[in-house]
């Protein structure tokens, strides 16, 4: 598996981390539900078969953290970005 | 049939024509006390306890390709019970008991061969550890022993013991662990539940639930129709998710694939079950002669049932850190299951989540050793609609209570158990 890194580009996927889904996201600890909520996001997955969005952190390269598409089923991997926005590069940066 | 020296002996001279099949190819009928969906070796075991302790016999398990052929067909073949917390270890305990008398319970050669594991120590820390553990196997009614080094030296001279960085210090040995013919482990309790009445229905796959209004599940949709059951139990390991989406559940579970290898095979070598200390390497020998070996996940998500060159490299690496002559060795075979993958590491075997639903799953890359037990227990909660005081700790709330059983405390992260 090759995994484009946004930063370093094309590396083995063996220089990457891997953390799991990246579609979850992080409960308000003061709603209400709060346990519950906690409870589904630090065990709950939905675990498909197919297309899965995941995160890879790239510990051998540049160090970030990368959203990958990737079909479980295929090991196919597809368009990668960083997972911070804020880490996208803008208009006008270099690459 | 009832297998014996004499029949045998007969139906070896008369070319096996009257041997017959060991099981019926069963047509599913409409409607069941008892459905298991996959015909594992779990699945299958199940279905033989329900009906030898508790009998119930009209039970079917439904199997989507052939019986074994998911992980109980793929896996490394070792039993232990040298686990640490008191949720797993005394159920590990009754499984090695459990195998221990395999073979006559089931009138079946599963070829259980108590050739020990040794856990290698390469430093004072994981000798501490290692005590500790085996403190922890002798409290529940289990055998462990430390070994020096000379002692590990007289049993397996080939280790590398003055390895630069992995020094070989001892090792913590349980005896009565061993390996067994996963093939026909399933075969065996295949035949055992097909003679009690059970029906085993292959190439049949489950692909949606059944359900009354109520909400209670009362039946399986599969590719051979609809199948009614009083009660509907998964024992689908690594497809767990799949089938729990079928129901708008989500477990608390990852799929990932684990890798095996197999050498060419070579005089006798290892006595038993092999464990290095510093890295992720295991390493037996199948009675063909055949080194079988292993070590760490691929680490992520994957339904492939295929794996990755780095973890191949990896894997070799740590071969070669604590016996060197596997370098000159041809690797003939190589492959990739589907581990259920816990959030702690630890299986599930429970009631419910839904009415009329039981689950079994969550047997991470250590499933095998667990059988006879899982079977035991899980016909056991099926049956008494209840957990058996063994699997107690193993109940899908846990990770809502907080009670999870991580022998390995790295918390929620499946690729690190
Ligand atoms: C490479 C490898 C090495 C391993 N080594 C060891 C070891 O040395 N010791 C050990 O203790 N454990 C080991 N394990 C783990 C062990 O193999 C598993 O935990 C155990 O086999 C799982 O239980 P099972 O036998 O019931 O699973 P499986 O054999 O996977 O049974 C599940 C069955 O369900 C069927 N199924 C799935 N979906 C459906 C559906 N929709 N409808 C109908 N049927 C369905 C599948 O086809 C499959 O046959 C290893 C695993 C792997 C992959
Ligand atoms: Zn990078």
């Amino acid at each position: 598996m090759r995994i484009d890194c946004p930063y370093c580009g094309s590396r083995d996927a063996h220089e990457f981390a891997y953390l799991g889904d990246a579609t979850l996201t992080r409960p308000d600890p003061a709603a209400p539900n709060a346990a519950e909520a906690f409870h589904d996001w630090v065990y709950l997955r939905d675990n498909p078969a197919g297309p899965h969005s995941e995160l890879w952190y790239h510990a051998s390269g540049c160090r970030r953290w990368v959203v990958v598409a990737r079909d479980t089923l295929t090991h196919a991997v597809g368009p990668t970005r960083f997972a911070c926005a804020a880490a996208e590069p803008r208009e006008g940066d270099a690459r | 049939m009832r297998y014996s020296l004499l029949n045998v002996i007969v139906n070896g001279l008369t070319g096996n024509r009257f041997t017959g099949p060991a099981w019926r190819d069963a047509a599913p009928k409409p409607a069941y006390d008892v459905v298991i969906v996959g015909g594992g070796g779990h699945g299958l075991a199940t279905a033989y306890y329900l009906a030898k302790e508790h009998g119930i016999r009209n039970v079917a398990v439904l199997e989507k390709g052939w019986i074994g052929s998911g992980n109980a067909g793929r896996n490394t073949t070792i039993f232990r019970s040298n686990y640490l917390l008191p949720g797993n270890q005394p159920f590990y305990e009754w499984s090695v008991k459990l195998w221990e008398g395999l073979e006559q319970e089931l009138n079946y050669n599963v070829m259980a061969s108590q050739r020990g594991i040794v856990n290698l120590i390469h430093s004072d820390a994981q000798r501490d550890a290692y005590v500790r553990r085996g403190n922890a196997m002798r409290l529940s009614g289990a055998d462990a022993e430390l070994l020096d080094r000379e002692q590990v030296r007289a049993m397996m001279p080939f280790l590398d013991f003055d390895n630069a960085r992995f020094p070989i210090k001892g090792g913590l040995m349980q005896a009565r662990a061993g390996t067994a013919r996963h093939d026909a482990v399933v075969w065996g309790y295949a035949r055992g539940a097909d003679a009690l009445g059970v029906d085993i229905i292959q190439n049949c796959e489950v692909r949606g639930f059944t359900r009354d209004a109520a909400g209670r599940v009362t039946g399986v949709e599969t590719t051979r129709g609809t199948i009614g059951a009083k009660k509907v139990a998964l024992a689908v390991a690594g497809s767990s998710s799949r089938l729990a989406a079928k129901l708008d559940l989500r477990l608390p579970i990852e799929s990932q694939v684990l890798q095996a290898f197999v050498s060419e095979a070579i005089k006798p070598l290892v006595p038993g079950v092999v464990t290095f200390g510093a890295g992720h390497f295991y390493i037996s020998q199948s009675d063909k002669g055949g080194l079988v070996f292993g070590g760490d996940l691929d680490g992520y998500n994957s339904y492939a049932q295929r794996g990755n060159l780095p973890v191949i490299e990896d894997v070799c690496e740590g071969g070669m850190a604590v016996m060197p002559l596997i370098g000159r060795l041809k690797l003939l075979r190589q492959w990739g299951g589907l581990c259920d993958m816990s959030m702690d590491g630890s299986p599930i075997i429970d009631v419910g989540p839904l009415p009329g639903l039981y689950l079994n799953t969550g047997w991470s890359y250590g499933g095998f050793k667990a059988t006879p037990a899982s079977g035991w227990c899980f016909a056991h909660t099926i049956a008494r609609d209840e957990a058996h005081p063994l699997s107690a700790a193993m109940r899908l709330d846990r990770f809502a209570t907080g009670y999870v059983i991580d022998e390995k405390g790295v918390g929620a992260q499946p690729n690190l158990h």
